[in-house]
């Protein structure tokens, strides 16, 4: 009997590689090897609905166990993959002993940056990134009496907005001049600063730390480089993450911040594909390489991977997406906005209810939509297809885009 | 416990019980009904839960709200007066036997 796929990961892009894989007629054995103890499971209610409760435990799951065995996909959970040999076709696992594979995947995504700062090891001082992650933080998310964010990206802004609608006092600190500097527009990061304000959320940017101080191994403050103190007995570091490429690196793939992928989702050892946060690959959208960390991403890029690991031909081409919730609002966005030298509002910002398009030498090339769903919706119908709206068009209301796609 | 009938790509039923309060989505990814994707979790952020709600069932479910029928005017397969995002569903006693029809795709 062929040893198979091995799929080593535990999150959106391992799922699906192995999802995809099965339903393109790969047939032999695959086992999937998560360093988790559980199946994969959504991520984005960590920050978000499961601290508050309102996203049960019950809901997390991807799929049911139920998909893994009707789909003959064997999970092999809490194990963590050492190393890699790939001239003798084996994973050597944390705990002895090793798996044979014919073809290997890698999904082993990201895992929050650390801030090596004196105080970073203080109990009360928190990550986010796993469900372990999510349950010791809203453990103490309850019984919190002020909170200190240090980041302010996606991570940060949901749990600042989580905090701040259970009334706790919340600092985000952050060393760029704006909010989301590496995800979002200018507009929109400004746009949230004020919602973030208006909750009653301390912003303090331009702001370093300089150290997290506390006692009897317990966080009480968060010092600024400006030697400002704030108080704090719950801290999250939430500083961007860093890609899970050490195993491959070792095992000589090439990487540079990012496993390196082509289009198919083929890393430098034809035997070997990756897919996910974990990989930096290129994008037809943005005709560069890039690394996206986001589930559209994971999915996409491993429906690419699952089709090769086939025998077949399924080029990752899909526009970038992304979503984020705070407090009442639906931000969601399509393509990618760095580089645009032009933007158009269409709807109302008082009304938090608005899109703003992107554009770069007169083409759209990114839409970001905030309780404006249906832009987001057509938007990344418009981006696929290569269509693009005028600036004056994308901003007058009475236009219909949808003649863009239907043309 | 109510039961909602998923129609599948090929055309034969599944039954499934749902626990009250739980969304038809989840009843699906709960108990491997394939065809309904889910990428968001249940977010209402991404349309690739859309299902076609049988006639027989369109008085009883409640309808979209703006943000899910913003959403459908986005769906992959073909959007029909009966349309629905199946994570904003949630079931009820009243809702026992809703059939749903799961589309031929989910994403673009």
């Amino acid at each position: 009997m062929s040893a198979g796929l091995v799929i080593v990961g535990g999150s959106y892009a391992a799922m699906q590689i192995a999802a995809s894989a099965r339903e393109a007629g790969y047939a032999e054995p695959i086992r999937l090897v998560s360093e988790e103890p559980v199946l994969p499971y959504q991520r984005p209610p960590l920050s978000k609905g499961y601290l508050t409760g309102k996203f049960t435990p019950a809901a997390l799951p991807l799929r049911a166990e139920a998909f893994y065995r009707d789909n003959r996909i064997e999970t092999l959970l809490g194990q963590r993959a050492e190393s890699l040999d790939l001239a003798a076709r084996r994973v050597s696992l944390a705990g002895g002993g090793s798996l044979a594979f014919d073809r290997l995947a890698l999904a082993t995504g990201t895992r929050p940056r650390p801030l090596p700062l004196p105080g970073a090891d203080l109990d009360g001082v928190l990550f986010l990134r796993s469900l372990a992650d999510a349950d010791r933080l809203r453990e103490r998310l309850g019984g919190a009496g002020s909170i200190v964010v240090i980041g302010g990206g996606f991570i940060g802004l949901e749990l600042a907005s989580v905090a701040a609608a259970m009334g706790k006092p919340v600092v985000i600190v952050e060393a760029q001049e704006r909010l989301l500097a590496r995800g979002v527009s200018p507009q929109i990061a400004a746009f949230l600063a004020d919602v973030h304000r208006s909750r009653g959320v301390a912003l303090r940017l331009r702001s370093t730390v300089r150290d997290i101080r506390g006692a009897n191994g317990r966080v009480q403050s968060v010092v600024c480089g400006d030697g400002e103190t704030l108080a704090a007995d719950l801290v999250l570091i939430a500083i961007g993450v860093v890609p899970n490429t050490e195993l491959a690196g070792r095992a000589g793939l090439a990487c540079q911040d990012g496993l390196v992928v082509d289009r198919f989702a083929r890393t430098t050892d034809p035997l070997v594909v990756a897919a996910g946060d974990c990989t930096r690959h290129p994008s037809a959208f943005a005709g560069q390489l890039l690394r996206l960390e986001s589930v559209q991403n994971a999915i996409d890029q491993a429906k690419t991977a699952g089709a090769t690991l086939a025998g077949q031909e399924k080029p990752y081409e899909s526009v970038p997406w992304f979503w984020s919730d705070q407090y009442e609002l639906k931000l969601q966005m399509v393509g990618l906005v760095q580089g645009s030298d032009r933007h158009a509002v269409r709807g109302s910002l008082e009304q938090r209810r608005f899109s703003i398009f992107y554009f770069r030498s007169g083409r759209l090339v990114a839409i970001d939509s905030v309780n404006r769903a249906a832009d987001h919706m057509l938007g990344r119908k418009l981006l696929a297809l290569g269509r693009s709206p005028t600036p004056q068009q994308a901003a007058d209301e009475s236009f219909d885009l949808q003649t863009l796609v239907a043309a | 416990m109510p039961a909602v009938v998923y129609v599948l790509k090929d055309g034969s039923e599944r039954r499934v019980d749902v626990p009250e309060g739980t969304s038809v989505m989840l009843g699906a990814i709960q108990n491997n009904v394939p065809g309904i994707e889910a990428e968001c979790g249940g977010c209402c952020s991404c349309a690739t839960c859309h299902v076609y709600v049988e006639p027989a069932f369109a008085d009883k479910v409640p309808p979209p709200d703006l943000s899910e029928s913003d959403l459908l005017s986005g769906v992959a397969a073909e959007r029909k007066p009966n349309s629905r995002l199946s994570c904003q569903i949630s079931m009820t006693a009243a809702l026992d036997g809703l059939t749903v029809r799961i589309p031929d795709k989910q994403s673009l």
